[in-house]
């Protein structure tokens, strides 16, 4: 929101390009599962700087709490245990928008504006134009839009798009204690994440990787994944990507078919009156039905 | 902690034991992370459950709750088999050394001396060999049978991986990976920490437990170096300020001890506190007893304490047996008290075995309770449904509600776990009618005087003369109270090197409490905390966050106790010849004219290493103790006893012992309470209990957030547990002591595996402590309507991690 129209980048239902969008850096969020320890704190920090109050639930035998994200849950840590090699991982995830670099979500939304892609790589959702029809919850990779029950928008976390636009951390950085979030340019985090496998592969995490899924063309909340070659272990998709419906949908064939066809439309009607003549209306007096 | 914080992040080697700290010390964990990313250090985590800090381990065993000396102690016989001891520091700078007397020993699980009707122990044999001068002999070849060391090889000689398997459950292989890496740090250039905190002293024999960390620090040389030491967690923000300020009912500030009734006058007191010094040209630094004792009372008392008067003495309350919060509720208990104080503190929730405290409270004529919010004690007259069945109308304690400011309402410190005096700012006014708790006892105290005043009474003296000279006296300042307790000169006080020279004028705040005087010269209420606000004003409040060296100790950030020092015994960093072991980790060394380097030395600063001080400055022979003495009261070395409710029925480490050293034979058991003990045919798994990272006690339930992050009570248990007893995961469960039952949601884990134990499987329930039927989580039964209502026996910490429960589907 707080990020000007200029550095929009992209937006929805939309064929013209917003006017000449800045050249900004290109952000991402470092979450480093290895140095994670599962406090909630970045949840905490979230529902406090939004404004957000879930329902207090109740306790399903996890620790995962509140058990889902919801229009007052943009992020969450989903805890998995499992048991990987003979040995026990409690992994813990941080789950929330990943914010893809092409995003499905946005794809999907038929609302002018509702939804935006920065130049710096977030996106962004804009309530004011969301019409509620809830396609972004079904374009998404990572299952991740929420449609509230009380407005009918949808919600989730806008990287804190408000705080970076006046130059803060994500509240969710600046809360975790153990640095296990990261914020800044996506080169440096990449940089950073890259120094972290090798600590990893020397402590015996052979497989350790960087998650920045290609399929939705990298991601703008990008992980370091101890157990790299599993990402479904930790609750993640392993090769998300926009669906082949929606990528045709969306593309130039799509656009040239439904200007294809509109033409044709036009042509049949034409050719139908050349041949037909207009239509015929029958005097007045035979429309009235009698009381 | 004898480190900080920030040094963690200086250790090869972490070992989390008794402690988790990542979920309930989120924000001091990062010097963990930090020593990993930035040190490579491996942690190590053993525990009953496979926790939060255990998601980040290197290391994890889980181990039977309760059995920590068994596992310590093997690691102490690993060890010293595999010689895997820093051999110049322990000959030089521990006891090692030193003949024990020859009337000392050891059989089947008792050291000589116990008396099985008192349940106490006759010490004198647990002491030196000495000379004529009274002087400790010792053996510096370590080879006399007599030596510490021998003993203690002896002694621990039983603790063989293959006993440690059978009774905490951790494999024996599992194990000597565990001792192998711990021994690593033995090496001068790698040094090990400890992170404990409740873990490991909720237990009978909690107090042994720390005793055994220490013991193994002194072994691998890692006491006084960075990356080192014995830290301790604390639990709240200041609940290191509360034990050095003596707010408990043995103590005065600054570790001084209460005195009994068998000290009536000044001078008993001091020839029976200070100690003597034992072994030539040692410090003993406590041989200034009478001066940090003399200038309390002064602060105390001001004019009214004169030499003549014994500087009022006679004043002080005598202890005439221990006030533990056992004992108090215990006397509760019998109807023998009548009014209750309770400030800060929800007994109900946080003292063992609700059915007890229940009729307690009842029994009382009134109790004032002094919080912020609304606890389960202040309400505990009100009937809450199952959470809490009582006949309000058959209860006539008459409960006063006195609403008090919490820490960011109001001026003052903190004193955290580094030692470090924090001074920190109000940032909000209080709400409705809450005051500062200050205001409030000083409220409390001029209504007391004006009644003595009026109407005398038995003792009206200590009261009707105390001094109270504070600006407003309803209201003392937090700087006030600082600066008393900092302390300052009466007198000038004379340098003793240069007469003409003054070490402070009259009526200055004092640098140092080495210019603390026994004469009535010099004031200060808490010797410790002298040096935090002197004449160059608040050093508290200092933020200088400069840290020169790289190895986190900012000298210029607040104030740590004693002297601003950040690491205690830091002379041990170097060799007897005043050298760095480690280069990498230079930190007090000899320079040829004094002892310096980025820290305040412990130490005498100009004694140089030829004169042989040690740098245990604060025992009276300058080491370090492998052997406590008479300090402890089940024995000079830690012995592993069972838990008072346990699923053995004889010790293994004692078998011939039978009944009588299955637990800690010291420990005290009140009349009625030994019959509410659970057994194992009735209560056949071991249950612990503890905190999650979502919540702080029982504060956070009262706030929308962290009761949306946690929001109803549950029991962790393990995946055969549940599939014995026919439990789903989110099933409703029934937990079930010999002392009363909860019901909570069953939370089926893998991070929670049977042991064997003696050959039987052995399941571990966990119990989260923060539900209760006030605030906004869901209701929920106080968890310590099952713990046993008994304590360690040196200090009465009750067992809350190592009980017998049932476990049944609701």
């Amino acid at each position: 929101m707080a990020l000007m129209s200029l550095d929009v980048l992209q937006q929805s239902a939309s064929t013209s390009t917003p006017p000449q969008a800045r050249t900004t850096l290109e952000v991402a969020k470092l979450i480093d599962i290895s140095r994670c320890i599962g406090c909630k704190a970045c949840q905490s920090a979230c529902m406090e700087w939004n404004d957000l109050r879930d329902e207090v639930g109740v306790t399903e035998g996890f620790y995962t709490n509140p058990p889902d994200l919801s229009d007052q849950s943009w992020t969450l840590m989903r805890f998995n245990e499992q048991v990987i090699y003979g040995r026990l991982q409690w992994l813990i995830l941080k789950d929330g928008c990943y914010h893809c670099e092409d995003p499905g979500c946005l794809k999907a939304c038929p609302a002018p504006g509702a939804i935006l892609q920065y130049a710096n790589g977030i996106v962004d959702f804009q309530q004011e134009h969301c019409i509620g029809c809830g396609y972004c919850t079904a374009g998404c990779p990572f299952n991740v839009p929420r449609l509230s029950g009380k407005d009918s928008k949808v919600y989730k976390c806008t990287l804190c798009s408000d705080r970076i636009a006046v130059g803060l951390e994500p509240a969710c950085v600046k809360a975790c204690p153990t640095g296990a979030i990261g914020f800044g340019s996506k080169e440096d985090m990449l940089f950073q994440a890259e120094h972290r496998l090798v600590d990893l592969v020397e402590r015996g995490f052979a497989k350790a990787a960087i998650y920045d899924p290609k399929g939705v063309g990298g991601t703008h909340v990008v992980l370091v994944l101890p157990h790299g070659d599993r990402p479904e272990a930790y609750g993640l998709p392993a090769n998300p990507r926009v669906g082949p419906v929606l990528q045709a949908w969306r593309s130039g064939l799509a656009r040239a078919a439904g200007v294809a066809t509109m033409f044709a439309v036009l042509a049949a009607g034409i050719l139908h009156y050349m041949r037909h003549g207009p239509l015929e209306v029958p005097p007045e007096g035979d429309q009235e039905v009698k009381p | 902690m004898t480190n900080h914080w920030a040094d963690i992040k200086n250790a090869d080697v972490v070992l989390v034991m008794g402690g988790n700290p990542a979920e309930a010390h989120p924000c001091g964990f990062k010097w963990v992370i930090e020593a990993k990313i930035k040190n490579k250090a491996r942690l190590i985590v053993v525990d009953p459950r496979f926790t939060r800090t255990a998601a980040v381990a290197d290391k994890f065993a889980q181990l039977r709750p309760g059995t920590d000396i068994a596992f310590l102690g093997g690691v102490i016989r690993y060890l010293l088999e595999n010689d895997l001891i820093q051999k110049e520091y322990v000959r030089s700078y521990t006891n090692a050394a030193f003949l024990l007397d020859g009337k000392f020993g050891f059989d089947d699980g008792l050291f000589t001396g116990y008396d099985e009707a008192k349940r106490s122990y006759d010490k004198a044999s647990w002491a030196y060999q000495v000379d004529k001068d009274g002087q400790a002999k010792v053996d510096p070849t370590l080879q006399d049978p007599s030596c510490v060391y021998q003993a203690m090889k002896r002694h621990y000689a039983r603790y063989t991986p293959e006993l440690v398997e059978r009774v905490t459950g951790v494999p024996a292989a599992e194990f000597i990976e565990i001792a192998k890496l711990i021994g690593s740090t033995s090496a001068t250039n790698k040094v090990m920490t400890s992170l404990y905190a409740l873990g490991w002293t909720q237990h009978t024999v909690g107090s042994q437990n720390i005793r055994c960390i220490a013991m193994i620090q002194l072994l691998l040389g890692n006491m006084g170096l960075p990356g080192g030491g014995v830290n301790a967690l604390r639990g709240h923000s200041n609940i290191q300020g509360l034990t050095d300020l003596g707010v408990m009912s043995h103590l005065l500030p600054g570790y001084l001890g209460l005195p009994t009734e068998k000290e009536p006058d000044l001078k008993t007191y001091l020839e029976k506190r200070t100690p003597k010094a034992v072994r030539p040209g040692q410090m003993n630094y406590l041989q200034n007893t009478p001066k940090f004792f003399v200038s309390l009372l002064k602060a105390f008392y001001g004019a009214e304490a004169t030499k003549e008067n014994d500087f009022h003495f006679d004043w002080l309350p005598k202890n005439d047996k221990t006030y533990d919060i056992l004992a108090t509720f215990e006397l509760m208990y019998q109807g023998k008290i009548n009014g209750y104080f309770c400030q800060g503190f929800n007994p109900l929730a946080s003292v063992p075995d609700k059915g007890k405290l229940i009729p307690a409270l009842s029994k009382l004529k009134f109790m004032v309770v002094i919080d912020p919010l609304v606890t389960e004690t202040s309400t505990f007259w009100k009937n809450h449904g199952e959470f809490n069945e009582v006949d309000s109308k058959a209860i006539q304690t008459e409960v006063f509600r006195l609403p008090a400011t919490c820490f960011a309402e109001e001026d003052g410190s903190l004193t955290n776990s580094s030692r470090q005096l924090q001074w920190h700012w109000k940032a909000a006014e209080p709400p409705g009618e809450a005051r500062p708790d200050i205001d409030v006892m000083a409220g409390i105290f001029l209504a007391l005087r004006e009644l003595y005043k009026k109407e005398g009474g038995t003792f009206p003296d200590p009261i009707v003369k105390l001094p109270w000279g504070y600006a407003k006296p309803g209201a003392p300042s937090p700087e006030e109270v600082a600066r008393e307790v900092n302390g300052k000169a009466l007198a000038d006080i004379p340098d003793p090197k240069d007469k003409t020279k003054t070490l402070a004028k009259e009526g200055e705040q004092l640098a140092t409490f080495a210019h603390l005087q026994a004469d009535g010269s010099t004031s200060a209420g808490c010797w410790i905390y002298t040096g935090s606000w002197t004449q160059n004003g608040n050093q508290m409040a200092r933020r200088e966050a400069a840290d020169p060296t790289g190895l986190g100790n900012t000298p210029g950030w607040a104030w740590s106790w004693p002297a601003n020092r950040r690491i205690l015994y830091n002379r041990a960093s170097a060799d007897p010849a005043g050298k760095a072991w480690d280069a990498k980790r230079k930190y007090i060394t000899w320079n040829g004219k004094k002892w310096v380097g980025p820290d305040v030395p412990d130490f005498k600063v100009d004694s140089p290493p030829e004169e042989g001080m040690s740098p245990f400055i604060m025992t009276n022979e300058g080491v370090g103790r492998l052997f406590a003495l008479g300090g402890m009261a089940e024995g000079p070395f830690p012995e592993h006893y069972e838990p008072f409710e346990t699923p053995l029925s004889s010790n293994p480490f004692s078998p011939k012992g039978g009944g009588k050293t299955l637990s800690n034979p010291a420990a005290r058991v009140y009349k009625g309470d030994r019959e509410k003990f659970g057994l194992a045919a009735e209560f056949p798994f071991v249950a612990t209990t503890y905190r999650l990272t979502e919540h702080f006690h029982f504060w956070t339930k009262h706030t929308r957030i962290a009761a949306v992050l946690q929001p109803e009570a549950f029991a962790e248990i393990g995946e055969e547990l549940a599939s014995l007893r026919g439990i789903k995961n989110g099933d409703r469960v029934v937990i079930k002591s010999k002392r009363g039952a909860i019901k909570v949601k069953a939370l089926v884990t893998k991070r929670i595996h049977a042991l064997k134990i003696e050959g039987k499987d052995v399941h571990t329930v966990g119990l989260p402590i923060h539900w209760g039927y006030e605030g906004l989580t869901k209701p929920g039964h106080l968890t310590n309507t099952l713990t046993p209502f008994v304590g360690d026996a040196n200090i009465q910490t009750p067992e809350f991690k190592a009980f017998l429960v049932d476990v049944q589907k609701a």
